[in-house]
C-alpha cells in the first residue's frame, strides 16, 4: 500500500480533540453522568485524551471504559485463526450513564454496531454517543457520529490509517493507496 | 501468537506459547461471568456436544455453562441413554454428532487415547475431556490460570502434586503444562502410586509428603479413588490420611501462604482436612469458577474446525 | 521346460556360494550354475544388478482360516507372502477351531491343497482349545502332517503340562514353539511398561512377563531334551538368558520380527493401534540388543507374525484394538532396509535368517539353490524404493506397523518350480 497524503499532524489532532471535547461538554451539559468508552486498540487513546481535554476544561475527572468488540464482531465466524481476544475493562456501572463510545476511523459502521451490542450487554446506559475523530464515510450500516473530528472523503481503494504516540509512536493520519 | 488445532488433546503436544495464548484468553473471558449479562456472542449458531462415557457432573457443567456463555448450543449425551451400549463404536458415535452438524465435540471416556481416536477420525473439533489416564488439559489449564492468577506467574514456582499419579489424568496435564511454562513440579505418592520413569518428564519424586510441601508454593491434592483398586494395592483410607494427608498441622509447616488446590470432589478427611478444604489458603471453589473462563477461551480458540485432510497413508 | 537366468548376483549361503553367475532351470529343477551359460531357453531373465536367492521360509504366520476368513485366507495370505518373497510359511493353529486334532489338520490341509499358492506347513496346538488345560493328540496331528507344536498367542502357565508336553514332544520329533507371557506379569498391558505408558496413561506390559517364562520353558525343554523355538523374542533380558542357554548346549532356536529391531515403544505415541503388538515394542536399548543378537547369532531366525485383523478390530479405543500387525509382504524389504543396508547382516547373513536356519529348524530340506534341487528362489531388487501403503497391500488386512514408510528392497520375480509365479509390476 502505497502512502497518499498526510492529513493529520499532531498539532492539528490535539486541536481537534480540544474542540470535541468542548462540543461533548456542551451537548451533555456538563460531566453529570458522562463517561467515555474506547474501542481497542486507537478509540482507547483517544478517550483518554478527550477525557484529559475534559478535565483541562471543567477540571473534572470523568470514567473512562475500554471496550473490547472481538466476540460482537458479525464476521467472526469468517476468520481464521479466530482473532485475540482483549480483555474489557469497565470499572464501573454504565446503567443510567451518558456514554461517549470513541473510535479512531468510521467507515462501514460495522465496528460500532458490535461495539453497541457490547455496550447492552453490560447494562442499560441513559444514552450512547459516537465521537470519532475521522469520518471516511462508505457506510453499511445506519451509523451516524455525534462528534466528528474530520471528514475526509474517500474512495474504496483507499485506506486511512491514524498513529497513535501511545502505540506508533507519532502522532498523524495519513490516506494510503491499495495498489491495483 | 495464532491458534492453529482444531482440537485439544492434551498438553503433551503444545508448546509455551499456545498454553500461554489460552491462558491469556481465559482472563479476557473472566471477565465475561462477572457481567450483568454473562453472555457473548462469540460462538452464536454453534453447536457443542458433550460425549460423556463416564458420568462427571463438574467437568460436564464447566463445558455446559462455558458452551452457553459463549451463545452456543449445547447436547449432553451420557454413555448410558445413548446407542453406546448397544455396541456402537466411538468412530460411528463422532460421525453420528457430526452428521448432525455439530461444531465442537468435549469428550470424556475412561480409555487413553480415545480423544485422539476420535479426532482423526471426525473433521470437526474435539477437545479432550479426560481419557482415561491420559491426560485432563483443560483440568491442568484451570489449575496453571489460577496459580498464576494468584502467585502473578508460573515460571520458578514450585508446585507439589500429591496424591495416585500412577492413575491421574491432572496429574499428567499439570506435570506437561508446569514444566513447559518453567514451574518446578515435584509428585508426592506412595512408590505403587507413581508410574515408572515419570522423572524423565522433568519431576522430582518424593514420597514423604513434608518433603514435597516444604518451600512449596502450591500444592496440588488429587482426588484418592479407593474404588478403582482392584487387587487392594493401595494403603488403606485411615493409613493415607496419615501419611499422605493434607493436615492443618503439616501446612502449618509449609510457607504461610502457600495454595491448596484441589480439582475435586474431596473427600474430606482423606486427601485433606475439612479445615484446610476450607482454609484461606485453599482457593478450590476459585478453581471451579475459572474454569469456566479456561473453557470459554478453550471452544472459543478451537471453534473454527477445518475439515481435516485425510491421512497420508490413503 | 526350460527357464534362464542370466547375470544374477547368486547368494546360496548353504553352498557358500555369493557371486554373479547364471543359472538354468530344467522341468523345475536347477539344471545349471555356472559363468556365462549358453543353452537355449523358453524363458531368459537378465538379473543382472539383482540378486537371487532362495525363498523366504516365514515360521510365524497367522493365515486366519478356518474361522477368520474376514481378517485371511489361506488364499488371500499365501499371495501376500508370494509378493514378499516367502515361498514356505508354517501356519500357526489358533485358529478357530484351533488346529488340535487330526480332523482339524485334515480341515486345515484340505483347504490350502485347495487354495494355497505358496508351500503352507501346518503347526498344531499344544493343548485342545489352546486352552492351556489337557494336551492335544501330538501323534495324531503328526500323522496328518504337523510339524510343530505351539499354542502360540498364549503361553501354557500349567508347569507340570508344559513339562509333559515338552516330553511327548521329544518322543515324537517334534519342535515346540514358545510363545513366552507371564499372564500375571502382563497385568492386561498394551504398550511396553515405561516412560510410554507412563506418558500415555496405558497399562504397561514389563519385560519381565516374557523373559521369566522364556527362562522357565529353557528349563523345562533342556531337562526334557526337547527342541525348543522361542517365538517374537523382543527384549534384551529374553536374549541373555537365550544365549548363556545356547552357550551349554541346551536345543533352543529364537526369532525375532522387523517391527522390534526397527520400531520402539516411542512408535505408540499418537496412540497408533498398528504399532499394537504382543509383546510390545521396547525400548531403543532393546531394540539395539536385538540387533546385536541377530549379529551374534543368538537369534537365529526373523519371521513376520503376520497377524491380520479387520479394520473395525483395529480403529477402535487402544485399550480394546487387537494386537498384531501385518507382515508377510514388508517381511524382505524391512529386513532390507534396516539390516542389509545399514550392515547390520551381511548378505548372506540376511538369507540365513530369512531363509536357510527357520527351513532347517523346521526340519524342511530346502532353501538351497544347488543343482538337482527343486526351484524356489526368488530374484531382489534390493535397492528399489517403494512406500508401504494400505492399497500397496494384497493382503485382506491392511494393519502395517509400516505404513508411510519407505523401504528399499523389491521382490521382482518368484519361481517356484518351472513356473514364474510373481513377477513385480514395473
Amino acid at each position: 500500500m502505497q502512502e497518499k497524503a498526510k492529513i493529520l499532524d499532531r498539532e492539528t489532532i490535539q486541536r481537534t480533540l480540544m474542540r470535541m471535547a468542548h462540543e461533548i461538554l456542551e451537548k451533555n451539559k456538563g460531566t453529570q453522568a458522562l463517561c467515555l468508552m474506547g474501542i481497542r486498540n486507537r478509540g482507547v487513546y483517544l478517550a483518554h485524551r478527550l477525557a484529559a481535554c475534559i478535565k483541562g476544561i471543567e477540571n473534572a475527572e470523568i470514567p473512562v471504559g475500554v471496550l473490547d468488540i472481538t466476540l460482537y464482531r458479525d464476521d467472526l465466524t469468517l476468520l481464521t485463526p479466530n482473532p485475540v481476544v482483549h480483555k474489557t475493562e469497565v470499572a464501573f456501572d454504565i446503567t443510567d450513564k451518558n456514554v461517549v463510545l470513541v473510535d479512531d476511523v468510521l467507515y462501514t459502521g460495522r465496528t460500532v454496531r458490535a461495539a453497541l451490542d457490547a455496550l447492552m450487554d453490560l447494562g442499560r446506559p441513559k444514552s450512547i454517543q459516537l465521537a470519532v475523530l475521522i469520518d471516511r464515510g462508505h457506510r453499511e450500516l445506519p451509523i451516524r457520529p455525534d462528534f466528528v473530528g474530520k471528514n475526509i472523503p474517500t474512495s474504496q481503494n483507499e485506506f486511512v490509517e491514524l498513529r497513535l504516540l501511545e502505540s506508533d509512536g507519532i502522532d498523524e493520519a495519513v490516506i494510503k493507496q491499495k495498489k491495483t | 501468537m495464532e491458534w492453529k488445532r482444531k482440537d485439544l488433546l492434551g498438553l503433551e503436544e503444545l508448546d509455551k506459547e499456545e498454553i500461554e495464548l489460552i491462558l491469556t484468553t481465559a482472563e479476557s473471558f473472566k471477565e465475561v461471568s462477572h457481567r450483568y449479562i454473562k453472555k457473548v456472542p462469540a460462538l452464536r449458531g454453534k453447536t457443542v456436544v458433550n460425549l460423556f462415557y463416564e458420568p462427571s457432573t463438574r467437568t460436564r457443567v464447566s463445558f455446559e455453562v462455558a458452551a452457553k456463555r459463549l451463545s452456543a448450543d449445547v447436547i449432553n449425551i451420557a454413555a448410558e441413554t445413548s446407542s453406546v451400549k448397544k455396541g456402537e463404536t466411538l468412530i460411528d458415535t463422532g460421525r453420528n454428532v457430526e452428521a448432525l452438524k455439530a461444531d465442537i465435540i468435549v469428550i470424556r471416556h475412561n480409555s487413553s487415547g480415545s480423544a485422539h481416536l476420535l479426532a482423526r477420525n471426525v473433521g470437526i473439533s474435539v477437545v479432550n475431556g479426560g481419557d482415561g489416564w491420559h491426560e485432563h488439559p483443560t483440568q491442568a489449564l484451570l489449575d496453571m490460570f489460577t496459580l498464576k492468577e494468584k502467585l502473578g506467574r508460573l515460571k520458578g514456582l514450585r508446585v507439589s502434586i500429591v496424591g495416585d499419579i500412577a492413575h491421574s489424568r491432572v496429574a499428567r496435564s499439570n506435570i506437561w503444562g508446569l514444566t513447559k511454562l518453567g514451574a518446578e513440579v515435584i509428585i508426592c505418592a506412595p512408590p505403587m502410586l507413581i508410574p515408572p520413569r515419570i522423572e524423565a518428564m522433568g519431576v522430582r519424586i518424593t514420597h514423604d509428603i513434608d518433603d514435597a510441601l516444604r518451600d512449596a508454593d502450591a500444592i496440588n491434592v488429587l482426588r484418592m479413588q479407593f474404588e478403582r483398586d482392584e487387587r487392594n494395592a493401595f494403603p488403606q483410607q485411615i493409613d493415607y490420611f496419615r501419611h499422605f494427608g493434607i493436615s492443618t498441622e503439616r501446612l502449618k509447616k509449609a510457607k504461610k501462604n502457600i495454595i491448596v488446590m484441589h480439582p475435586g470432589p474431596i473427600n474430606r478427611g482423606i486427601e485433606m482436612s475439612s479445615e484446610v478444604a476450607d482454609s484461606a489458603n485453599s482457593v478450590i471453589l476459585e478453581q471451579v469458577t475459572n474454569g469456566i473462563a479456561v473453557r470459554m477461551a478453550v471452544l472459543y480458540l478451537v471453534s473454527h474446525a477445518h475439515d481435516k485432510i485425510n491421512e497420508a497413508t490413503d | 521346460m526350460k527357464l534362464l537366468i542370466k547375470n544374477a548376483t547368486i547368494v546360496d549361503p548353504a553352498c557358500d556360494v555369493y557371486a554373479e553367475l547364471d543359472m538354468a532351470i530344467e522341468d523345475g529343477t536347477i539344471s545349471h550354475i555356472g559363468a556365462h551359460i549358453k543353452e537355449e531357453a523358453e524363458t531368459v531373465i537378465d538379473a543382472k544388478g539383482k540378486v537371487l536367492m532362495p525363498g523366504l521360509t516365514d515360521m510365524h504366520v497367522h493365515l486366519r482360516e478356518p474361522g477368520r476368513e474376514d481378517k485371511e485366507t489361506v488364499a488371500t495370505g499365501t499371495v501376500a507372502a508370494i509378493k514378499g518373497g516367502v515361498t514356505a510359511l508354517l501356519a500357526m493353529p489358533n485358529t478357530e477351531p484351533a488346529i488340535d486334532t487330526k480332523e482339524h489338520v485334515q480341515l486345515l490341509k484340505g483347504i490350502i491343497g485347495r487354495s494355497a499358492s505358496a508351500h503352507v506347513y501346518m503347526a498344531g496346538a499344544l493343548t485342545k482349545g489352546r486352552q492351556g488345560k489337557e494336551l492335544a493328540d501330538f501323534a495324531a496331528m503328526q500323522e496328518e502332517g504337523i510339524i510343530a507344536l505351539t499354542d502360540d498367542g498364549s503361553s501354557v502357565d500349567d508347569e507340570g503340562l508344559m513339562r509333559s508336553a515338552l516330553r511327548l514332544a521329544r518322543e515324537r520329533g517334534l519342535l515346540v514353539i514358545c510363545h513366552c507371557e507371564e499372564k500375571t506379569l502382563a497385568n492386561s498391558g498394551v504398550v511396553n511398561l515405561g516412560l510410554i505408558s507412563t506418558k500415555l496413561g496405558l497399562r504397561g506390559i514389563p519385560c519381565e512377563a516374557e523373559y521369566k517364562r522364556v527362562a522357565r520353558d529353557i528349563l523345562l525343554a533342556e531337562e526334557a531334551g526337547c527342541r525348543i523355538h522361542i517365538a517374537h523374542v523382543s527384549c534384551e533380558k529374553s536374549l541373555e538368558i537365550i544365549a548363556k542357554a545356547k552357550k551349554r548346549g541346551v536345543q533352543v532356536t529364537a526369532e525375532t520380527a522387523p517391527h522390534y529391531f526397527t520400531l520402539t515403544e516411542d512408535a505408540v505415541s499418537g496412540y497408533d493401534t498398528n504399532k499394537k503388538m504382543n509383546p510390545p515394542l521396547r525400548s531403543a536399548q532393546d531394540k539395539e540388543a536385538i540387533c546385536q543378537a541377530l549379529r551374534d547369532g543368538t537369534i537365529d531366525v526373523i519371521a513376520s507374525d503376520h497377524a491380520p485383523h479387520t479394520e473395525s478390530e483395529k480403529e477402535v479405543e487402544f485399550d480394546f484394538a487387537e494386537f498384531g500387525v501385518v507382515g508377510l509382504e514388508t517381511l524382505l524389504a524391512v529386513s532390507i532396509t534396516e539390516l542389509l543396508h545399514t550392515k547390520v547382516l551381511s548378505l548372506p547373513g540376511l538369507v540365513r535368517k530369512l531363509s536357510c536356519n527357520p527351513s532347517a529348524i523346521l526340519g524342511l530340506c530346502k532353501a538351497s539353490l544347488k543343482k538337482g534341487c527343486q526351484a524356489e528362489l526368488i530374484i531382489v531388487d534390493l535397492h528399489k524404493e517403494w512406500q508401504v501403503t494400505k492399497r500397496s497391500l494384497v493382503s485382506k488386512s491392511k494393519n502395517s506397523a509400516f505404513l508411510g514408510r519407505r523401504l528399499q528392497g523389491v521382490v521382482e520375480y518368484v519361481i517356484l518350480g518351472d513356473r514364474v509365479v510373481h513377477q513385480a509390476r514395473h
